[in-house]
């Protein structure tokens, strides 16, 4: 269970990015977060790994407070919290398998995870995740060589790999087409409930949040606007998320 | 209030009053340094056909090309040698003190310091300070290349780093691995092409730059050069110039063939 509590975060002095955000999370839901561009849904979803150091509050992972971990508690945390990215952030040139065996690389020593050494069961299950996402004949393919939606669904598998608690996805549809987008969505869908974990994703198309979401939390200003089902989320709630001429009031 | 339209014609004034600008300082130094530039420019085409006549290589020269091609093979192989050295140094340094990878920012100064202090001492100069310790051998020439090579290469890498490598880093850095881990399973293998793109243009480069070293330290093909050239024998110095140029090209066509099969 993931517990976020009075969190807080400024880049500049006075201009606060997240004020007082609160939410919990159980396992098997997937949350999408909601909200114009820079209302801070990106600095919620990188302090939830801590890719951004926030000023207060605390996150709690089954009760553990990953703000104030130590190094390596850190990284025992971060393996256990999947990230996939608007850009993908493969690494181009390596194979489909050796990208999704990086997710592997927290729970290796030092100098087995620099030379890319892996187990054998590391490696089946990469193949067995590579079919779950549909990419199993793509497997020695070049990750350059890919399309968009299935680069996308090789860092989903990197992400399920690390056999995470909670995958974290930023704007994970925003590159692609909405085909793509479809499959991608259902594909974070299914995992969710098959394998019992949280996923949070930040999203700037409301009907796919409505579509395939449990949870839609809606971000302005770096507060919360709303925190409601995605079916009765209704539409006069997400008027005042997006009303221009508020937007233009407060900014 | 400034409409479009005024912004324009100011922007228009602008751009000619800048080429004025350049034009005058021309006109200005031409003046200070009595430079004719009318007159060098005519001289061109008879500076050429004197080339012409007393550098090209007669069939009497064809007697200097095993000499020629020894020491070309030679220079060749050291622009290589000092390139490759430099490259492995100069990566290290680069993920040392790049943004993304690197330290905190005294150690990114400091390497940008060392590398811009490496790059902006010319490639004579550091000939001719290292002739003193190193003597006339073909290490000066390899030092010196090495020591220019590092200068740059320390800075392209670094920019190929913040440019190329800073989306997977945070990719792996969020699986939970290591530094190290990161540094050789997603920056290196990401940053690659490029990297062996700017070393083979660095080979290229310094094969023609150690032509220059040669003539300063004494060996290689610029020392060839340079003893033609010296006792007047015109014709061998075109046939070494003929030989470089060659090589250079040769060179030039197989790191494209290279590039566009890694890239």
């Amino acid at each position: 269970m993931l517990e976020v509590k009075h969190l807080e975060k400024s880049y500049q002095k006075d201009k606060p990015a997240l004020t007082d955000i609160n939410f919990s999370v159980e396992p098997g839901t997937f949350v999408a977060i909601i909200g114009p561009s820079g209302a801070g849904k990106t600095t919620i979803l990188r302090s939830l790994n801590q890719l951004i150091k926030d000023d207060g509050g605390q996150i709690l992972l089954d009760g553990g407070d990953i703000r104030t971990a130590n190094k390596t508690q850190l990284r025992h945390y971060r393996r256990q919290i999947g990230m996939v990215f608007q850009n993908y952030n493969l690494v181009e040139r390596l194979t489909v398998i050796e990208n999704v065996l990086h997710g592997r690389l927290g729970y290796k020593s030092t100098l087995a995870g620099v030379f890319g050494r892996y187990t054998e069961e590391e490696k089946q299950e990469a193949l067995t995740l590579l079919k779950k996402v549909g990419l199993e004949e793509f497997a020695l393919q070049r990750c350059s060589d890919l399309s968009g939606g299935q680069k996308q669904r090789v860092g989903i598998a990197r992400s399920l790999i690390q056999h995470p608690k909670i995958i974290l996805c930023d704007e994970p549809i925003a590159s692609l087409d909405p085909a793509s987008s479809q499959t991608v969505m259902q594909l974070l869908k299914d995992l969710t409930t098959e394998f019992n974990i949280i996923c949070i994703a930040n999203l700037h198309q409301i009907g796919l949040a409505k579509d395939y979401a449990d949870r839609i939390i809606g971000i302005r200003h770096g507060k919360m606007v709303f925190d409601e089902d995605a079916d009765t989320l209704s539409e006069e709630i997400l008027e005042t998320l997006y009303d221009q001429n508020a937007t233009e009031e407060l900014g | 209030m400034q409409t479009p339209v005024n912004y324009l014609a100011r922007k228009h004034w602008k751009q000619t009053g800048i080429i004025a600008l350049i034009g005058g300082i021309y006109l200005l130094s031409s003046y200070v340094l009595k430079f004719d530039g009318l007159g060098g420019v005519i001289a061109i085409p008879k500076a050429f056909a004197w080339l012409g006549i007393n550098f090209r290589p007669t069939a009497n020269s064809t007697q200097y090309l095993p000499s020629i091609w020894q020491k070309l093979l030679g220079t060749v192989m050291l622009a290589i040698a000092s390139t490759v050295v430099a490259s492995i140094i100069a990566i290290f340094v680069a993920i040392l003190g790049s943004k993304v990878t690197g330290g905190n920012s005294i150690i990114q100064t400091i390497v940008r310091g060392i590398a811009s202090f490496f790059r902006n001492i010319p490639l004579v100069a550091w000939a001719m300070i290292l002739l003193f310790s190193f003597k006339q051998s073909d290490f000066t020439g390899f030092l010196a290349l090495l020591l220019m090579s590092v200068g740059y290469l320390i800075r392209a890498f670094m920019e190929i780093i913040e440019d190329e490598a800073s989306e997977t880093m945070l990719a792996l850095k969020a699986t939970g691995a290591s530094y190290f881990q990161v540094i050789f399973q997603a920056v290196i293998p990401q940053i690659m092409p490029s990297l062996i793109s700017w070393i083979l243009y660095m080979i290229e480069n310094n094969v023609r730059d150690a032509t220059l070293v040669g003539i300063l330290t004494g060996t290689g093909i610029g020392f060839v050069f340079d003893i033609y050239y010296k006792s007047f024998r015109f014709d061998a110095a075109g046939m070494t110039v003929l030989s470089i140029i060659i090589v250079v090209i040769v060179l030039e066509l197989l790191s494209n063939q290279i590039r566009k099969v890694i890239l």
